[in-house]
């Protein structure tokens, strides 16, 4: 089944996790569609470094958090918090391309 | 079975709580109140200027209220990152604070200042005996980086700030501290569990946005005992669910189990997550384990230059479908006009409704909006030629009289006259970097002030 992450998800966000990485986290509305979606591995290094468009070595960990229905992705920062050409010092509007992501379930 | 109660206010010192949450917490009957001042979040420019990002008179309603619940109920109020940034400017502002409250109060207290910004002397020599090491995807430190850097902080870990509550201090005022520690010291200090002591206080230091719903300015409150810790929010209107701490667990971290502070890991692989009653949450399992090395984190700010933004927006879809040539053609004019300057700066271009928001990151690039917002940038080594590239980039935007344009009065709308702002000086981050140490208190000294 075809579907959106928007769709199953209770929260989808990015943040600074310090001033050079970016962290996303999605938690999930309910235990089966998470269970599900870890064992597809729907998110995966492949899909986040697609999406984003950089290579799969930028992307540091993915990693499945069950005690808060969460798959977490952390990305290197393209570049840091602050530096000449940022757009976005607290790394908080960097999750919209996950939200509309369609996923095979 | 014995217990340590810690009340945390509010998320960041100056993002206030109501009152009636703050009472509830001292109904309570708190050990300590404990709040977390600062974080890099806001970016490096607070750390490099020596500015807070919290307002002095926030700062001043908080530390007002906090302080005198304290001395009447006879707990120490313990303050980390002060300022902002942690620094010297950052904890002196604190301080000053702290001391008119005593004043205009009538409090006596003895007041521990716990100084953690870090002479670049020492991170040289430490940098050349090969004890400076960078945190991934960090570069390496160079001497030429250290030499640029502004400012540097090291985050300190429990140790200095118990060391002040055994010596007496009533209040504690630290400057830059890993964020847990203010909560966790009383606890360590009574010997009280390390990773269970540090993980409540990692989930303290934001209060109330590991409820639900969230809130980075009202009051959370934690009970700790020799087995587990619980959190319950003070507002009714929040409750604290098994989901709701353990997803705060995941904020701003890199790996939800493994989490790195000074002198070790908070090991989080067995943490067990419980709803106890319907607003509070108890956690079992979490673990501090030290490492063999005891290292601190190091932050360091660099000044780059000086920046002049001019803000505008267009409405006209013959000049929106040219954009990225009409950006070009700007910067080119720009570039030709002053190439006898010998001109060192950066120019750039921020469009709204394209990737304004995600830059590099941005995977769709196609404008669909019928209005596009620019943000004109210039950062150069002298406020004044900043001033001279936006203003050129600006007036050139305005009229240039690019391929197809019908409307020659002017492309750009400005919200404000005048349409340039001087931000001022700008920074970067240099160091994010940890460092070896002889031992724990090395390198945050402890000052001690009676106020009265």
């Amino acid at each position: 089944m075809k579907t959106k992450l928007k769709d199953i998800a209770e929260v989808i966000r990015s943040k600074n996790a310090g001033p050079y990485e970016l962290t996303f986290d999605i938690i999930f509305k309910d235990w089966d569609t998470y269970q599900t979606a870890c064992d597809k591995k729907i998110i995966n290094e492949e899909i986040i470094a697609k999406l984003y468009h950089i290579p799969v070595e930028d992307v540091i960990n993915i990693i499945e958090f069950k005690p808060a229905k969460a798959i977490k992705a952390t990305i290197v920062r393209p570049m840091a918090s602050g530096e000449l050409g940022e757009t976005d010092v607290y790394g908080a509007q960097q999750h919209a391309p996950l939200v509309d992501l369609e996923v095979e379930l | 079975m014995r217990e340590l109660r810690v009340l945390s206010p509010t998320a960041i010192l100056g993002y206030g709580f109501p009152m009636e949450s703050f009472e509830e917490g001292m109904k309570r009957k708190p050990h300590v109140i404990a709040v977390d001042a600062g974080s890099t979040d806001p970016g490096p420019y607070y750390l490099g200027a020596g500015i807070s990002f919290t307002d002095e008179s926030a700062v001043k309603r908080d530390l007002t209220i906090m302080i005198k619940a304290a001395r009447e109920n006879n707990i120490p109020v313990i303050v980390g990152t002060a300022g902002g940034s942690g620094g010297e400017p950052h904890l002196q502002g604190v301080v000053d604070i702290v001391k008119s409250i005593g004043q205009e109060n009538n409090l006596e207290f003895k007041m521990a200042i716990i100084h953690a910004e870090i002479e670049k002397e020492y991170v040289i020599n430490k940098l050349l005996d090969g004890k400076v090491k960078p945190l991934h995807p960090v570069p390496e430190l160079t001497l030429e980086e250290l030499e640029k850097t502004e400012r540097i902080v090291g985050q300190m870990g429990l140790e200095p700030i118990v060391k002040a509550l055994d010596e007496g201090a009533e209040v504690i005022i630290a400057g830059r501290a890993y964020d847990p520690t203010v909560f966790a010291a009383l606890a360590v200090k009574e010997g009280f569990d390390e990773g269970l002591a540090l993980h409540m206080g990692k989930i303290l230091e934001c209060a109330s946005i590991a409820a639900t719903p969230g809130s980075g300015s009202d009051c959370m409150f934690g009970y700790l005992s020799d087995e587990d810790f619980r959190l319950e929010p003070l507002n009714p209107i929040r409750k604290c669910t098994t989901l709701s701490v353990a997803a705060h667990t995941l904020y701003e971290k890199t790996n939800p189990y493994v989490l790195p502070g000074p002198g070790g890991i908070l090991d989080l692989q067995e943490t067990k997550f419980y709803q106890e009653t319907d607003n509070i949450v108890k956690v079992t399992g979490s673990k501090f384990k030290p490492s063999k090395v005891y290292t601190v984190k190091l932050e360091g700010t660099k000044k780059v230059g000086y920046r002049t933004v001019s803000i505008a927006g267009t409405r006209d879809s013959i000049m929106i479908s040219q954009i990225d040539a009409i950006i070009q053609e700007v910067r080119d004019r720009v570039q030709d006009n002053f190439k006898d300057a010998d001109y060192k700066y950066h120019l750039d271009f921020k469009v709204y409704g394209r990737d304004g928001v995600m830059g590099s990151l941005e995977p769709n690039k196609e404008i669909t909006s019928h209005e596009i917002g620019i943000v004109i940038e210039a950062v150069a080594d002298t406020q004044k030629i900043a001033n001279t590239i936006c203003s050129f980039a600006r007036s050139t935007m305005l009229h240039y009289g690019y391929d197809g344009r019908i409307s020659t009065a002017g492309n750009l709308a400005f919200p404000y006259s005048p349409s340039d702002f001087k931000a001022g000086e700008v920074y970067e981050f240099s160091i994010y970097h940890i460092v070896e140490v002889d031992d724990p208190y090395e390198l945050f000294k402890i000052e001690y002030v009676n106020v009265k």
